[in-house]
């Protein structure tokens, strides 16, 4: 036994401190990122002043002042405008958004018809979704489903004419309708395109890379809308004399081939990013062109530029509003249309419509550029020292 | 496709002609070639005849005809008795006058929110983000009717215009500036801009050859603001004030005098720099986060202040990173100001379509697009890869 024990051992752990106020909790973090010196102070209290300025009026407007529902312009319209509000009033006109929602959604189609419109969004929902979440099996037959037999069932739906379903000719088509119509194709047109063009501008042969480069850099190089000019005005002097060709169709091949010029430029830089030595050890391989691509090349140039692909779709999805200027009524036309409704026309209807119809592009916009971080954060193997 | 040289001595093995990937090579060739020739040969057929059907006559003597309507905004004049070459160069003139100011505007736009995304002040970071994530995700088209119909055309009639400094009216028919009438001897004040910029030049190259032979350095910027705001300062006041306005007055139902900015160039203007300085936003943002930590580290060690390290070595290694996608920003705002049809704007689409509309030659209207667009783009191209040259990395 030990005589002069005078060491001091401590048996029981002292209870955890909380951190110093001063670098801990609200103040701290108010302390930390906004007020950190003079000059972040002063931009603090710019700030504030700017939201102070821009957000209560903007809530004022959008929601406080708003009118929900009404039959026609005088709930929109001062009492000098010819309408039932005060004067000096200012508020969303949300009314006219209510009672033009259908033809926002499918322009003139049917009423009668629009289930056919809500099969085939469902079923390209249903088809979509297992397709866009990793864990679901079947990702080939998904996709084919998808991208080949959708789309035959999709214009049948849409277009009638056969097994007894009446005819709805294209024109009458119109809204966010037209909008995803001609966004869904321009991708699943633009991205295998573009592809068979970034290879093609890769080749090694003279004269199919000559080909391709020419038709990337002049599409590259001018306006979407003159590319629909071209596709509405030129295409039927192109085609034999008496060819009637559909005005959706026309616009159609305007924004594939203009998205897949840009797609394959995003795609080459992915594949000039892929080492010589996976070419090469697939050649070593004994794989044949399209396989060493296939199995090779393209899996992991893809990988590469998917926020490239993605901004690209996002892109294209903008640039589908653009047909209203060659005569057709996406979502934005039909609402710009709107607006000349003498029944609704008031200062305060086209303001209400565009911010309704910028809401729906910028839903459908953020959410693919989420999806593109979420699917680039799972795809990174792992590359990045 | 190069075929690897066979170094086996003797017997090569004998490859079908077939497999042979050099005859692969010219044999796809020859298809391309042959299918591209004979769509080309098809489509000038199938052309010829519906223009014979139409009655028009293909080739660029249109240009020489009357246009007959009238472009209400123009630089150079023009009435509805010019011609049609007119009418598209008036329309090119736009083109060129909307995107050289939108470039402007969107770029000073662009870094000042592409800067604050950097900010590490919580609040300023957070509204840039917003701005940002705003823009991007809607299409311009959508922005350009914002201001066309949302904004500028419910601004109130000229009888009741806002009334802005400097004896400006902003009304629903635009926007409304004093004129300046320069007077006698005002040549001279532009004399004196010239040579402050001359004589900063070579203040400068004087300046920089001294710090690098002594160390010693020279107040540049201060002696340059000087010169090139001092200089025509002098000359307008030796020569007695040789300036006066022209004030927009109110006249019955109309703005007098002054100068007027439609509403059409005015929305697209605002709307293509708002718009594009989303974009410009992000590749500022990008490019600064793209110079390396250490670096400003180092310029931290040798006592550099945080103003003149962002000046001297953050700034000059992120433009590099920056100029190249910067240009296809440039490109893109200088191809969305073809959206101006949709507002009415007379640029060189809008002009081109009347145009197109009136004699029905789509095709050389067309090909006068893609030539003048693609000449812009390649113009464009080609000053700012000048400029990426000088700003690159210069490795030994």
């Amino acid at each position: 036994m030990q005589e002069h024990d005078l060491s001091f051992v401590r048996a029981e752990m002292v209870a955890n401190q909380a951190p110093p106020v001063s670098d801990h909790g609200p103040v701290s973090w108010l302390r930390k990122n906004l007020f950190a010196n003079v000059t972040d102070t002063i931009f603090t209290i710019l700030g504030i002043a700017l939201i102070v300025m821009i957000v209560p009026p903007v809530i004022q407007w959008a929601f406080i002042d708003a009118q929900w529902t009404g039959a026609d312009r005088s709930v929109c319209a001062t009492v000098v405008q010819g309408g039932t509000q005060p004067e000096g009033w200012s508020g969303a006109c949300w009314a006219f958004v209510d009672a033009k929602f259908q033809q926002f959604m499918f322009g003139r189609y049917p009423v009668d018809e629009r289930w056919r419109v809500y099969l085939t969004g469902f079923l390209f929902v249903a088809l979509l979704t297992p397709l866009l979440i990793p864990g679901v099996p079947r990702k080939g037959l998904n996709a084919i489903l998808l991208f080949v037999v959708f789309p035959i069932v999709g214009f049948v739906l849409l277009s009638g004419g056969v097994f007894g379903l009446r005819p709805v000719p294209t024109p009458l088509w119109g809204g966010l309708l037209v909008t995803l119509v001609l966004a869904y194709v321009g991708i699943a047109v633009s991205f295998p395109l573009g592809i068979l063009l970034a290879l093609g501008r890769r080749s090694q042969m003279p004269v199919v890379k000559l080909v391709c480069v020419v038709f990337i850099e002049t599409i590259r190089g001018v306006p979407l809308i003159t590319i629909l000019f071209m596709a509405s005005v030129m295409l039927p002097l192109f085609l034999p004399p008496g060819t009637s060709f559909d005005k959706l169709l026309r616009a159609l091949v305007g924004v594939a081939l203009f998205a897949s010029a840009y797609m394959a430029e995003v795609i080459r830089g992915g594949l000039q990013a892929i080492p010589k030595g996976q070419y090469e050890g697939a050649d070593a391989l004994g794989l044949s062109f399209w396989k060493k691509m296939n199995l090779v090349v393209l899996p992991q140039a893809i990988k590469l530029v998917i926020p490239g692909i993605v901004n690209t779709f996002i892109g294209l999805f903008k640039d589908t509003s653009l047909v209203y200027i060659i005569g057709m009524f996406d979502l934005l036309g039909a609402v710009r249309q709107n607006f000349a409704d003498a029944n609704w026309a008031s200062p305060q209807t086209p303001i209400t419509g565009l911010v309704f119809a910028g809401f729906v592009f910028w839903l459908f916009c953020f959410g693919m550029s989420r999806y593109s971080i979420f699917m680039e954060r799972r795809l990174d193997t792992g590359h990045k020292r | 496709m190069a075929t690897p040289q066979s170094t086996v001595e003797g017997a090569a093995p004998r490859v079908p002609l077939f497999y042979d990937p050099r005859v692969r090579g010219i044999a796809y060739q020859v298809l391309v070639f042959a299918g591209l020739i004979a769509l080309i040969y098809w489509i000038i057929g199938n052309t010829t005849a519906n223009l014979q059907r139409a009655n028009i006559a293909s080739g660029f003597d249109f240009l020489q005809g009357r246009a007959g309507f009238d472009i209400g905004d123009s630089l150079v004049e023009f009435s509805s008795d010019s011609t049609y070459g007119r009418a598209l160069f008036v329309g090119f003139l736009n083109t060129l006058r909307v995107a050289i100011v939108g470039i402007i505007t969107a770029t000073i736009i662009g870094f000042i929110i592409g800067i604050g995304r950097l900010s590490k002040n919580w609040l300023i970071n957070r509204i840039c983000l917003v701005y940002v994530e705003v823009f991007r995700n809607i299409p311009p088209l959508l922005v350009i009717f914002f201001w066309y119909f949302g904004v500028l055309s419910v601004l109130p009639l000229p009888r009741e215009s806002i009334d802005l400094p400097f004896g400006s009216y902003l009304n629903s028919r635009g926007l409304y500036f004093p004129r300046f009438l320069w007077g006698e001897g005002a040549w001279l004040v532009l004399v004196g801009l010239v040579l402050g910029i001359v004589f900063t030049f070579f203040v400068r190259r004087w300046a920089h050859r001294r710090q690098m032979a002594t160390g010693e350095q020279f107040p540049v910027f201060w002696t340059s603001v000087a010169l090139i705001g001092g200089l025509p300062l002098l000359a307008f006041v030796v020569t007695g004030l040789p300036l006066s306005f022209e004030f927009p007055e109110l006249s019955t139902f109309n703005l007098r005098g002054g100068i007027q900015v439609r509403p059409e160039f005015l929305a697209l203007y605002l709307a293509l720099s708002f718009y594009t300085a989303a974009f410009i936003a992000e590749i500022v943002r990008a490019g600064v986060l793209g110079v390396s930590h250490g670096q400003s580290e180092a310029a931290q060690a040798l006592g550099l202040r945080s103003s003149q390290s962002m000046r001297l070595v953050i700034i000059p290694q992120a433009l590099r990173i920056i100029i190249p996608p910067l240009t296809s920003q440039y490109l893109n705002l200088t191809k969305n100001s073809s959206l101006a049809v949709a507002i009415g704007y007379p640029d060189l689409v809008a002009t081109g379509g009347t145009t197109l509309n009136q004699t029905g030659q789509a095709i050389e209207v067309v090909a006068i697009w893609l030539v003048v667009y693609l000449g812009l783009s390649l113009g464009t191209a080609g000053l700012m890869n000048w400029y990426n040259a000088r700003m690159a990395l210069v490795e030994r």
